[in-house]
């Protein structure tokens, strides 16, 4: 099966500073992946490239098989809606309420009536764990996990067939962050969503990745959990073998 | 595309569902759905086999008709249906009933209360801001290595010397403005070189001072309340307090300091460029000579219809910088508080130094000025 999303040759300078270089990834449909690498490694430029928000120096990123830079507006427009990002800092509109917040992409982009339009509005928020008093809120008024939270119904509002989730348990406590680990894992499970999040948080990694992509040498590796763990890489090693990672997979 | 097929299985009649329910197609669904309720005979099984992929807003939109006829006396059976959407919507918490329509004059009423709450909790904030800053600014004067120079002098340079282009051509274009006007009018009385009277007080006394203050509220007020506002919504006054830093040491201070010694010396200018746009219209149009323009300018005026105007400035300075701040400081999260308050800022601003420019007429003319 053609992967959802592939990336080729991809190639990211900034100055001297060589990010990618010639960078190969293939996402197949329907499975979670985790991108992980030091600070610096290009996680999120790798993220950035992948959503047309920044233009790589040379290679190409297919989504569903098209090569994204070939398209026209609407054809990317296309593309654009299906997928939805969690962004790092939930990126929800200020001015608006949650529900709002939920509400405005489906406004934009479907017919669906008002009414129903908040019936969807509280499926999404008690999909991911919140309640509709929540929906009156400003982001302002919210918590961290909650932020999170409506940031995800949000993602969530056109119901897209891929998911973007930047660092998405960072700033949670425990629980709230494996709830938000088996509510990705139902999502996949239930939509058959395609998964790409960056993540430092191990619990994830093993419990909710099919694969797993580690950015070393301006590359990265993939492979499964298991794979990743018996891979030499001196980087892979200590990442996965320190005291942390040690401490989370003996609780596996 | 075809949503729907009617089958029959075992004498029972139902609905084989095809395709792809999802948001993208949601009124075809919809109309899909519709065929369901209005088939004869009753359907008694919808069948998912055929189905390549249903979203959770098509799920909710076909749970929804189901429990509609259910209510309605006609039970469906569901084949390969996955019923894992339809588990979040049964675990839905029920919707609260609407709050019920309140009484008119209640509305009235409350509306009434929560704008004498908010205008009590608007002067005690007021007041508190208005505290702290002139504590700070004493605090700042009392031992001068608290003042922070170099702040002062690099908002000095942002609402003072960046403002000198625009500041000046205004002047000009004013003076031109009004002596022409003058010129005009004064001609039908022979009285022409009056008009040098005219631009000289009209400038010196109000015009100068007022438009440059204008144009600093606009220009500066609204930048003094986007970057505190800003800085209050990232935490960034948290971040100073937190310290043990004085927020209004550190970001009111100087920029009152600054508009006190700035627009002054805006004024200054534009009472210079205001003399000269008048000069240069008497010369090309009253036949006076620049010798004769300086004669009239100083035989009409004195030295007080320059002070008269000079020192309203640094009153109008103290407005503009202090709404400019609080207003910046009243911001919260959103985007859109720090611009309606940046808004607000100007306004206020511009209303405030008109206020007092009209207290002012009136004072210095029970002087006798």
């Amino acid at each position: 099966m053609e992967p959802i999303i592939k990336v080729r040759d991809l190639v990211n300078r900034f100055g001297d500073q060589v990010v990618h270089d010639g960078l190969d990834l293939d996402v197949e449909t329907g499975k979670v992946m985790g991108i992980v690498g030091g600070s610096g490694a290009g996680k999120s430029v790798l993220l950035r490239s992948i959503l047309g928000l920044h233009t790589p120096n040379a290679g190409k990123v297919y989504i569903e098989g098209k090569d994204v830079s070939t398209l026209n507006a609407d054809e990317y427009r296309q593309i654009q809606r299906h997928w939805g990002v969690l962004f790092q800092s939930s990126a929800l509109f200020s001015s608006l309420t949650v529900a709002e917040n939920i509400e405005f992409p489906m406004q934009e982009f479907t017919e669906l009536s008002a009414a129903e339009r908040e019936e969807m509005i509280t499926v999404k928020l008690h999909l991911v764990g919140l309640t509709p008093e929540a929906g009156a809120k400003y982001p302002s008024e919210l918590s961290g996990g909650m932020k999170k939270r409506a940031a995800l119904a949000r993602a969530l509002a056109l119901d897209p067939p891929i998911i973007f989730l930047d660092e998405p348990t960072s700033g949670l406590d425990p629980i709230s962050a494996s709830e938000f680990d088996e509510l990705i894992d139902y999502l996949r499970a239930t939509l058959g969503l395609t998964v790409v999040m960056i993540t430092h948080d191990l619990d994830s990694l093993f419990g909710i990745c099919d694969t797993i992509a580690v950015l070393v040498d301006k590359r990265v590796i993939v492979d499964t959990p298991e794979g990743i763990l018996s891979n030499p890489h001196p980087w892979i090693q200590k990442y996965f073998h320190g005291s942390r990672a040690r401490l989370a997979l003996k609780a596996e | 595309m075809e949503y729907l097929t009617p089958t029959v299985e075992d004498g029972t009649t139902g609905f084989l569902l095809k395709g792809r329910w999802t948001i993208e197609c949601i009124s075809a669904v919809e109309e899909a759905l519709n065929q369901i309720s209005s088939h004869a005979p009753r359907p008694q099984f919808l069948d998912g086999q055929k189905l390549e992929i249903m979203d959770i807003t098509a799920a909710w939109l076909l749970y929804k008709k189901i429990n509609e006829l259910k209510t309605s006396g006609i039970i469906l059976e569901l084949r390969n249906l996955d019923s894992g959407h339809f588990r979040i919507f049964d675990a839905l918490p029920k919707a609260s009933p609407e709050p019920q329509g309140e009484n008119r004059l209640v509305d009235h009423l409350a509306r009434l209360g929560h704008w004498a709450v908010d205008l009590r909790i608007d002067t005690v904030t007021g007041l508190d801001f208005l505290g702290r800053s002139f504590t700070a600014l004493i605090r700042g004067l009392l031992s001068p290595r608290q003042l922070r120079l170099r702040s002062v002098a690099h908002h000095l340079y942002a609402t003072g010397v960046q403002a000198i282009p625009i500041v000046a051509l205004i002047a000009l274009l004013i003076s031109i403005v009004l002596a022409y006007q003058g010129a005009t009018q004064l001609q039908k009385f022979g009285a022409s070189i009056y008009t040098i009277d005219l631009v000289a007080i009209s400038v010196l006394r109000e015009m100068g001072v007022l438009l440059t203050s204008i144009i600093v509220a606009g220009r500066s007020g609204s930048a003094f309340a986007a970057e505190i506002g800003f800085m209050k919504s990232n935490e960034e006054v948290d971040a100073l307090n937190t310290m043990g830093l004085d927020p209004y040491a550190i970001l009111v201070v100087p920029r009152i300091l600054a508009l006190i010694i700035g627009l002054p010396l805006l004024t200054l200018l534009a009472d210079l460029t205001g003399l000269a746009g008048a000069a240069l219209l008497s010369i090309a149009t009253l036949d006076v000579s620049l010798l004769q323009y300086l004669e009239r300018v100083k035989d009409t005026i004195q030295m007080h219809t320059f002070w008269v105007g000079i020192v309203k400035a640094p009153v109008f300075a103290v407005i503009i910088a202090l709404i400019g701040t609080y207003r910046g400081m009243q911001a919260t999260g959103s985007s859109e508080s720090v611009g309606r308050l940046t808004t607000q800022a100007v306004v206020q601003s511009i209303f405030l130094v008109i206020a007092a420019d009209a207290v002012f007429s009136i004072i210095f003319s029970k002087l006798g000025f």
